[in-house]
């Protein structure tokens, strides 16, 4: 046992897994969260404005590209003509100080890079993660010898810093969306990794896996129907705190000039310019920096609730019956 | 006593293995850097370079030789120092020897040893406030559980994980500097040259880090020490008179503190390979802003021998915390 | 609200003088030490609240011992805490007076409460190992404790005291032992720092919350022996809570039966148990397996020929020499070292042994879940090489051995579906077959095993052992989870099913009499090693091994002056084998 083990969420000794959720259970008992309601409706709202984002710049008549240098003042550096960032009927939210360019449309498809980037990233870390911490559970002791001391390594390193370093790399020409989604995808699955390790380990010792093998189920049959199902929980709730976490990775990225390159937009690419702005045009600042602050705690909130309605803890607490009875001191 | 024997074994082979992987590490770095496809050299050089420049500049770097040499060149230079010759003089580099700027043809080592006082300034302060607000703030609502200042204090630390430290930063120094006027907009003044300037400077930048950082302390702190007051032992202590102030002092700190301790010294090595956002945003000029300007101009050298450092200060980082965690809770040495 | 068992009044109000008067201890009753009148606690849950104490009134007068006895979720646990207001603060609602040494318990101020913990009435947990701060040394802890009671004791004095009460509850070299760490403790010798740590404060009564429930049997003479031999020496009174009944017969003078919060029974230990009153009592009692009872015999409906002890014929398995290890290098430890026995069909086997003896090992190895690392396992006389569909096995857990994602008919049907013969019609008539065969309701096919009892999931389990038609089961420690009542009928199961099927079962268990009861032959293990084999009426009534003896010695007895007689032997044995265990 290390300290990263102690610091990894789930990845300490996990509890056996109680009594099946299941996926109603689970509904019913998210329903019953004020937190997670007002959180999911936040999301949901994001997510289909990021979706319709093409949709409603049409609707508003603009798009995230051109220039409107009629909107910006020249003699003050490019400060946005008009109060509150130029505000109009024609620029909902204004323009973009330096460019004019459009800040609503910029915002819904700045959406749309960084919560692709940020899902397309996590599909990858836990696929990465479930697979390296099911064959280091699983395999043999070499195998977990190896993937686990690849593992802590790749715990330990500073995303960030690597992540920037390997933007060097690679040629200009690459798609800097799917760029960054191979590499937070590729550097960040250490966590999973452990999470599935550490539950893989539990699981397979549980009796009900060797009664499976006793009822002469064979090994891809046992991984399948006995472990793999109860695996799913840990790993939507380490999914659940990735997301946000790569939301905000992405934003990190861009807001250092190292992430999508313009005039492609996203939020933290947004940011990055917000230093020289702020005093001109607060809101240019402001609008981002809020978006960006209430989808990362909205899925924090969110992924909160759903580790609760899954925790097996929480779920078998009364009615396991035949527990030793405990001094309720 | 048994303990003490098996703790130094412990100790030199979680150190043993750090060494190792720093090892790997170095070497999977110069393959990334320099095999990779492309030529580094035109690179370095930029679109416009002639191919007579090109060549020169490979020549320079050593690019002509074969990777396995240029591999030994680059280990011999890291441990024992190398020299490097720019046709018409001869440039010493003294171990350990990271290669020369291609910027600048300043060695590397000086680059980095001219960026760590800023850094060690940032990382160290931050360190102070989160241990006392977060940690406090921690400890405050686990014992206060079940009350409104646990609801107040969870909002409080979970809008402090959703806020990302640069909007953090961006916020404060809106407010702070632009329209309160209370303190000037941070610009780095080295301790050496006025300490109070200094401060006085990097208060904000340290805030920011350090409120950025109190929130997973204070979760942290919170979920150890409420694992630890539900434990049996300390139902004990509640069942033999002990004061409940004794029994969260003497009992549950001690249980509920190694994970925090483990947790700074990880947290501590990484920032001093520079908390590059707070770095980058506040303008200081550490090890994070050179990563970041080097990455721009992509100054490769610069780049390996800085992130290289920085893994150095993680991977030590981490060893020291097994080994503090180990000490401080002996069971782990023993499992 | 129903009226008290043993109490003349009709109303269960409480008006507890009449209650205590008819009660055993009603003449003594000015010098009560304890006094708990009327005592409900009630636990909120989600909505509702759970009731675990109804209406609870006894006393116990200074040196008295007295015995709470009851199954799981009877409330005796909670009666304990709340003699020393453990459920303040919890959002325990308690109601009803509880007075220790005349302190009302409920109405105290913190200060009385700290006063009156540790000092008036000190308590033993049933986890040592968990209820001792695992980063200080023992000595310090007790030291501790001590100063909290007694201020003006220097550091110095306090821990020159912790030595002399670790001596004086025999832990050998008290002095050094003082400066360790709990976990380099065994577990009988954590739950002597533990008691060592209530002598500390001097205390007036001492309340024991299952005390021995986490250690083995012989360790468990030595833990009840050393708090009798307090108890006489000091005259401090005892409150014992167990669910083992045996366990209470030889250490108490009065006993009182709890069921469902309530008190059932009230009275000398002696009465009670021979003479009990009340049908729950006779029920708890007739389902307590005794050591020195011989089995009754099996085969009466005459289906198999059972209770012979194996032949050459009809040899269903046999383990040969078999060795196991485990970790390598320093870490090697040898579990299993040489064991070789056997199996006739349709014959119980039943395998004994403390925890660490090497019995579930043994065990796994014999259905293949482990490969032996050394010797052979022959199933009918030829070398078993891998997982058997007709050796199966009962696993001891009814909470990890059951799949929680999974019904329990699937679960059931799961071997069936693996082995492929069968349509999902007929699979599915077979599970709810199988269902009905162990005793359950077949519509129960798609429930899950959180929707079970104990005594319900073991009885799954026992028919997916049965799915793919075995003709061995190995069972592991089947009942050792599960209360008494349950127990006994989930053993008349598996002997049902044996003469009903012809089955050869493995018993392995760590309760001497539980294995007496089902067994035709028992194999005696210690370290890896069987030390002694026989049949079973051979091997428990003249025992050859001093194990063994050791063994059977120190089992708990129903029957309070046997009880007494035996502690008297085991002064003398336990000079022997004393201080190298626990």
């Amino acid at each position: 046992m290390t300290v990263q083990d102690v610091l990894t969420p789930g990845a300490g000794a996990p509890p056996a897994p109680g009594p099946a959720a299941g996926a109603r259970g689970v509904w019913r008992r998210l329903r019953g969260r004020p937190s997670a309601v007002v959180s999911g409706a936040v999301l949901a709202v994001l997510l289909l404005a990021a979706l319709a984002a093409p949709l409603l710049t049409a609707l508003s008549g603009q798009d995230p590209y051109t220039y409107h240098d009629e909107l910006v003042d020249s003699a003050s550096g490019g400060a946005p003509q008009g109060s509150f960032g130029g505000m109009s009927g024609e620029h909902w939210l204004g323009v973009e100080p330096g460019t004019g360019r459009d800040l609503f449309a910029r915002l819904v498809h700045g959406a749309r890079v960084s919560l692709l980037v940020a899902a397309g990233a996590t599909v990858l870390q836990v696929a990465i993660g479930v697979a390296v911490g099911l064959a280091a559970a699983l395999g043999s002791r070499w195998a977990d010898q190896v993937l686990s001391r690849v593992t802590d390594v790749m715990v330990a390193l500073p995303m960030l810093v690597l992540a920037i370093a390997l933007t060097t790399v690679v040629s200009d020409d690459f798609p800097r969306p799917l760029l960054l989604v191979l590499v937070m995808g590729s550097l960040n699955w250490g966590g999973t990794s452990r999470v599935v390790r550490a539950q893989a380990l539990t699981l397979r010792g549980l009796d009900f896996v060797a009664a499976a093998r006793l009822g002469g189920s064979r090994p891809v049959r046992v991984v399948r129907r006995e472990l793999l199902p109860s695996l799913a929980a840990p790993v939507i709730t380490y999914a659940a705190v990735l997301l946000p976490s790569n939301i905000v990775l992405e934003a990190s990225l861009s807001f250092l000039g190292i992430g999508v390159r313009p005039p492609t937009p996203s939020w933290g690419q947004m940011l990055s310019t917000a230093t020289t702005w702020f005093r001109a045009d607060p809101l240019y600042v402001l609008l981002p920096s809020a978006l960006l602050f209430v989808t990362v705690l909205a899925f924090t909130v969110l992924g909160d609730a759903v580790r609760t309605a899954l925790d097996p803890r929480e779920a078998g607490r009364l009615r396991v019956g035949t527990r030793k009875e405990k001094t309720r001191g | 006593m048994a303990d003490r024997f098996r703790g130094v074994p412990f100790v030199a082979k979680r150190l043993l293995g750090a060494a190792l992987v720093l090892l790997v590490l170095a070497t999977v770095l110069y393959a990334l850097f320099y095999l990779v496809p492309g030529d580094p050299a035109q690179l370095a050089c930029g679109e416009r370079c002639s191919p007579a420049q090109v060549a020169q500049v490979r020549g320079q770097l050593g690019l002509d030789e074969s990777a396995h040499a240029q591999y030994l060149h680059f280990l011999q230079g890291l441990f024992a120092g190398r020299d490097y010759s720019s046709g018409t003089s001869v440039q010493h580099c003294a171990a350990p020897c990271l290669g020369l700027s291609r910027q600048n043809d300043q060695q590397v080592t000086t680059l980095i040893l001219a960026g760590l006082p800023a850094t060690a300034s940032l990382a160290f302060g931050a360190m102070v406030v989160w241990l006392t607000l977060g940690v406090g703030t921690g400890l405050l609502s686990a014992l206060r559980r079940g009350g409104a200042t646990e609801r107040v204090l969870t909002v409080l630390t979970l809008a402090g994980t959703g806020t990302p430290v640069f909007i953090l930063g961006l916020l404060l120094m809106m407010a702070v500097c632009a329209y309160l006027q209370w303190l000037p907009f941070p610009s780095y003044v080295p301790l050496t040259q006025d300490a109070e300037q200094w401060a006085w400077n990097m208060l904000l930048p340290w805030l920011t880090l350090g409120l950025f950082e109190s929130a997973k302390y204070a979760r942290l702190t919170r979920s150890s020490t409420l694992e630890v007051l539900a434990e049996d032992h300390i139902r004990t202590f509640r069942a033999y008179g002990v004061s409940e102030r004794a029994v969260v002092t003497r009992h549950a700190l001690r249980g509920a503190l190694p994970p925090v301790i483990a947790l700074s010294a990880i947290d501590l090595g990484s920032m001093m390979g520079g908390a590059m956002l707070t770095e980058q945003l506040f303008g200081i000029p550490g090890l994070g802003r050179l990563l970041i300007d080097s990455v721009r101009s992509v100054d490769l050298p610069v780049v390996v021998g800085v992130v290289l450092v920085i893994g150095t200060a993680v991977v030590v980082a981490n060893a020291v915390a097994d080994v503090l965690y180990a000490l401080a809770d002996r069971r782990v040495v023993l499992s | 609200m129903t009226p008290q068992p043993n109490g003349p009044t009709p109303d269960s109000a409480p008006v507890p003088v009449a209650d205590t008067a008819t009660g055993p201890t009603g003449d003594r009753a000015a010098g009560a030490l304890i006094d708990v009148r009327g005592l409900t606690v009630d636990f909120p849950a989600g909505d509702e609240s759970v009731r675990a104490v109804d209406g609870l009134s006894f006393r116990l007068s200074a040196g008295q011992a007295l015995g709470i006895v009851g199954e799981s979720g009877s409330g005796k646990s909670t009666v304990a805490a709340a003699l020393l207001g453990l459920h303040h603060g919890t959002g325990a609602r308690v109601s009803g007076s509880v007075e220790v040494d005349g302190i009302d318990v409920q109405a105290a101020s913190v200060r009385e409460l700290r006063r009156l913990r540790g000092g008036t009435a000190a308590m033993v947990f049933q986890d040592p190992l968990s209820s001792l701060d695992p980063y200080m040394a023992i000595g310090d802890q007790i030291a501790e404790v001590h100063r909290t009671h007694a201020p003006h004791v220097s550091r110095r004095e306090a821990r020159r005291h912790a030595v002399t009460v670790l001596d004086r509850v025999g832990i050998p070299d008290a002095a050094r032992r003082s400066r360790s760490r709990p976990h380099e403790f065994s577990g009988g010798m954590r739950q002597r720092a533990l008691i060592a740590m209530a002598l500390a404060c001097e205390p007036r009564v001492l309340v024991a919350d299952e005390p021995t429930t986490a250690l083995d049997v012989t360790v468990q003479a030595q833990i009840l022996d050393l708090l009798h031999e307090l108890r006489t020496e000091t005259g401090m009174g005892l409150v014992l809570v167990s669910h083992d009944l045996g366990v209470v017969a030889g250490n108490v003078d009065d006993m009182l039966v709890m069921r469902n919060g309530r008190a059932v029974e009230h009275g000398p230990v002696g009465t009670v148990l021979a003479a009990p009153r009340e049908a729950y009592t006779r029920e708890l009692l007739a389902a307590v397996p005794r050591v020195e009872t011989p089995r009754t015999p099996v085969a009466t409906a005459g289906a198999v020929p059972a209770s012979a002890p194996a032949s050459g014929g009809d040899l269903l398995l046999e383990a040969v020499g078999v060795r196991r290890e485990f970790g390598r290098g320093k870490n090697r430890t040898v579990a299993v070292d040489g064991v070789s026995l056997s199996v006739a069909q349709g014959e119980t086997l039943g395998i004994v042994g403390e925890s660490g003896s090497g019995k579930t090992t043994l065990g796994r190895m014999l259905v293949r879940l482990l490969e032996p690392s050394g010797g052979s396992v022959r199933h009918q006389g030829r070398e078993l090489t891998g997982i058997r569909s007709d050796l199966q096995m009962v696993f001891q857990d009814p909470v990890s051995s059951l799949n929680p994602r999974r019904s329990v008919g699937e679960s059931v049907a799961d071997p069936l579906r693996a082995a492929g013969a069968l349509t999902d019609a007929e699979i599915t008539r077979r599970v709810r077959e199988l269902l009905e065969r162990v005793g359950l309701d077949p519509r129960w096919y798609h429930r899950y095993p959180h929707e079970f009892s104990g005594g319900q999931r073991q009885r799954v389990g026992i028919a997916r052992a049965l799915a793919p038609g075995p003709r061995l089961i190995v069972c592991d420690e089947p009942v050792s989870a599960l209360d008494v009542t349950t127990r006994a009928q989930v053993l008349d199961l598996l002997a049902q099913l044996q003469r009903d099927l012809g089955l050869a079962l493995v018993l392995i268990a760590h309760d001497l009499a539980v294995v007496r009861q089902a067994s035709d032959r028992v194999a005696v293990m210690r370290r890896g090693v069987v030390v002694e084999e026989g049949p079973s009426d051979r091997v428990y009534d003249a025992p050859r091994d001093p194990y063994t003896k050791s063994l059977l010695a120190a089992v708990p007895v129903l029957d309070p002056v046997e009880a007494a007689a035996r502690r008297a032997a085991r002064g003398s044995v336990g000079a022997l084998l004393g201080t190298a265990a626990g």
